[in-house]
């Protein structure tokens, strides 16, 4: 099963390479990571998505816990939340099919952000499977390049104030 | 506090964190980058410098320091080299949980990334087998970064830290200040378990019919072993233990069934199979413990007591996980048992177990063995000495036959299985507990691993007894190659290579001896067990091609438990 799990780390020197190194020598997989910055300014976010079954997501989220660097590790499935993922597709333009593009890109509630006689680059954002089914209806026309973000999450409602007390960590 | 406030260089403030510390020893070899730090140790009077001869020998020398006295052993090494050569070691202790602040030096900031002379990324490369490491990027985070690397070393899950050092940074000045307290948001590890799980493990060990402990390093770490003895013998408890909890609880007590596991005892394993209530305490059920999991230890509730979380779950999956130090957990576990488990039949069936499988080994046709050698050192140390074991079958064969009476007497690398750890390690244990005796106990393969390190035990005239248990093989690969690869012993053999290790002693300026008669062996133990001012070397040549049984082979389940040699045809 996929799960989506939010990881609030320090942002200095080193901790993101920490949290890569961890996948790699306890061998999970990873599906999608992204990191940025958040309300605060030495605190990051980073965004995994991963697979497993219970046992192996539990491990997994143990062992980010274990890291000096990591503040708070949740995972989110299974609670509200939002996501989203921004992906830049490249479409071949062939003759004639400029409008067709254009109005897959509306439906989407798309951006075209790049265009030359040959080709037009969409801006995409929205859930994972959004981004699935337009990247789908584009390959019609042929797909040069595509860059996908991965998902950024929030759970829904009230934000958890998790940072700045001393004893929420454990 | 001294100089505080005071604007002192890098280097300076490198010592007063370490005066802070307490530290007492520092293992190390000077190089480039760490000049201006061997410059100021040069006046410095309240810690001793000990120089090894590789900087792997440093770090096996601060994990013994840091095994036999529960203190954080410190290592300081030049960079590039210097830092890459203690990998091996930094690697064993992350292991073992052991510890261990190593400061490496670092080419001058501006130089970093610039394939400068010497120039290695020690934090890339150790940050998978450490439990934190920093670059010290700037002079004025030089002192709270000492300070948290003390505390990680040492707190929760110990292991060991490397703590980077560029050049620049200890050239620069600031105004020295120690913080007093460590303030990790992302690091607070749980001593105290939760209550009501406590609560419920007492109930479920009092109406146990064939409970077991089965007792790992965290016992000996989290200093519980009188909690652990107190438990064990008021319930009457038998208790079995890992390599690395070997020394916990007591090996001549009666309730003590051993080793368990892949070289463990028949009568251990055959417990860990047929109990009802299995109580982990400070181990992490590791696969040389279990085998293949499936069939590990089926009949039994499962009760996991680690202080790392991420210990529970990982291998074999419990019924009543407590995270939290086991001294804390077993000092509330006793207050909470309102009733004691009658084990009176359960221990005669474990006796009956160890009638019929005891340890044995061929004494009649009057050549040397391991198992008789280490027998002997036993007997005359009264299993109160401090031994230290390389890897390999004389590593099996101390755990089986030492019984270790008292806890943070049993140094082996076990999670990596280290060869050369033994005597850079029994180094660190003579500067650490110098009231005790040391033994380094090495095969022939190991002990050519760290043998430049005689000369640190020379120089410091160690009363460290080097014994070499020599039968020309790598004996542990032999035994598998035997068993599991056709009899192709590839590689194995060293009996035309090896150098003749009494001259090797000699060579260091160790008094040394060898002995291939059994009828010899008492004497020579009495001669370098005399010895309290200097090292002494002994070479115990024993049988070629033994065996360490039981065996359970690896992956597989007690059932496939191998007890003697199915082809005597081979015994050489």
């Amino acid at each position: 099963m996929k799960h989506t799990i939010s990881v609030l780390v320090e942002n200095h020197f080193g901790s993101f390479d920490r949290v890569a190194t961890m996948f790699s020598g306890k061998g999970f997989n990873i599906r999608s990571i992204s990191v940025g910055e958040t309300e605060i300014e030495e605190i990051s976010r980073m965004t995994i998505v991963t697979e497993g079954d219970d046992q192996i997501i539990d491990q997994f989220v143990k062992q980010l816990n274990r890291l000096i660097d990591t503040i708070k590790v949740v995972d989110l499935t299974g609670s509200p939340r939002v996501e989203r993922e921004l992906a830049l597709i490249k479409v071949t333009v062939p003759k004639g099919a400029m409008e067709e593009i254009k109005n897959i890109n509306d439906i989407f509630r798309g951006n075209i952000v790049d265009i030359t006689n040959k080709s037009m680059t969409v801006e995409v954002t929205g859930p994972p499977d959004k981004i699935d089914a337009a990247i789908n209806l584009l390959s019609a026309f042929g797909i040069k390049e595509i860059a996908r973000s991965g998902i950024v999450a929030l759970k829904r409602g009230e934000q958890v104030r998790i940072i700045k007390e001393k004893n929420l960590t454990t | 506090m001294k100089n505080s406030g005071q604007l002192l260089s890098g280097a300076d403030i490198f010592f007063e964190c370490l005066r802070q510390e307490k530290v007492e020893y520092i293992f190390g070899y000077p190089g480039g980058a760490v000049l201006k730090i061997y410059e100021h140790l040069f006046d410095v009077d309240f810690l001793k410098h000990i120089l090894v001869r590789h900087e792997q020998g440093a770090v096996h020398a601060a994990e013994g320091y840091a095994k036999a006295s529960g203190k954080v052993g410190v290592v300081l090494v030049t960079s590039g080299p210097g830092a890459t050569n203690t990998v091996t070691g930094i690697a064993d202790a992350y292991m073992d949980s052991i510890p261990i602040v190593v400061f490496t030096g670092q080419v001058s900031s501006h130089l970093i990334g610039n394939d400068a002379f010497q120039e290695a990324d020690i934090v890339g490369i150790t940050r998978p087998i450490t439990k934190h490491n920093f670059l010290v990027r700037n002079v004025k985070e030089l002192a709270p970064t000492i300070r948290k690397a003390f505390y990680i070393a040492a707190s929760g899950r110990p292991g060991p830290v490397v703590v980077d050092l560029p050049k620049d940074v200890i050239a620069a000045k600031c105004h020295f200040h120690y913080p007093e307290e460590v303030d990790l948001r992302g690091y607070k590890p749980t001593y105290k378990g939760h209550t009501n799980q406590i609560k419920k493990a007492a109930e479920i060990i009092a109406k146990a019919k064939r409970p077991l402990l089965y007792v790992g390093g965290g016992v000996i770490m989290s200093g519980s072993s009188e909690e652990l003895k107190i438990f064990a013998r008021e319930n009457k408890l038998p208790v079995t233990m890992t390599l690395q909890g070997l020394g916990a609880f007591p090996g001549s007590d009666e309730l003590s069934l051993g080793m368990l596991g892949m070289h463990g005892t028949y009568w251990a394993n055959r417990a860990v199979d047929s109990c009802d209530v299995l109580v982990s305490l400070g181990a992490r059920f590791d696969d040389r413990v279990t085998g293949k999991v499936d069939t590990f230890c089926t009949k039994a509730y499962k009760i996991h007591v680690d202080i790392d979380p991420t210990a529970i779950d990982k291998n074999v999956v419990v019924d009543l996980p407590i995270v939290g130090d086991v001294k804390h957990v077993l000092a509330e576990l006793a207050a909470e048992m309102n009733a004691k488990p009658d084990t009176s039949a359960w221990l005669a069936q474990i006796n009956e177990w160890r009638e019929e499988c005891p340890l044995s080994y061929d004494d009649k046709d009057g050549r040397l063995r391991t198992e008789f050698v280490i027998e002997r050192i036993c007997e005359k140390t009264n299993g109160d000495a401090v031994v230290v074991t390389d890897v390999g079958q004389h590593q099996m064969w101390t755990a089986q036959y030492y019984k270790y009476n008292t806890p943070r007497s049993n140094l082996t690398s076990g999670g990596l299985g280290t060869m050369g750890f033994s005597l850079p390690a029994s180094i660190g244990a003579a500067f650490a507990v110098p009231d005790r005796t040391v033994i380094s106990i090495s095969g022939d393969g190991g002990f050519q691993m760290n043998i430049q390190e005689l000369t640190t035990a020379a120089a410091n005239k160690l009363p460290i007894k080097i014994f070499i248990i020599n039968n020309s093989f790598l004996g542990m690969v032999r035994q598998w190659q035997e068993l599991f690869h056709q009899e192709k012993f590839s590689f194995t053999d060293l009996s035309a290579s090896n150098p003749d290790f009494v001259k090797v002693g000699e060579a260091f300026g160790i008094e040394s001896y060898t002995t291939s008669d059994p009828k010899e062996v008492d004497g020579l133990l009495e001669k370098a067990l005399a010895v309290k001012d200097r090292p002494v070397l002994v070479e115990f040549r024993v049988v070629k091609a033994d065996m360490v049984f039981p065996m359970i082979p690896s992956g597989a389940s007690i059932s496939d438990m191998m007890v003697k040699r199915l082809n005597p045809k081979r015994m050489l």
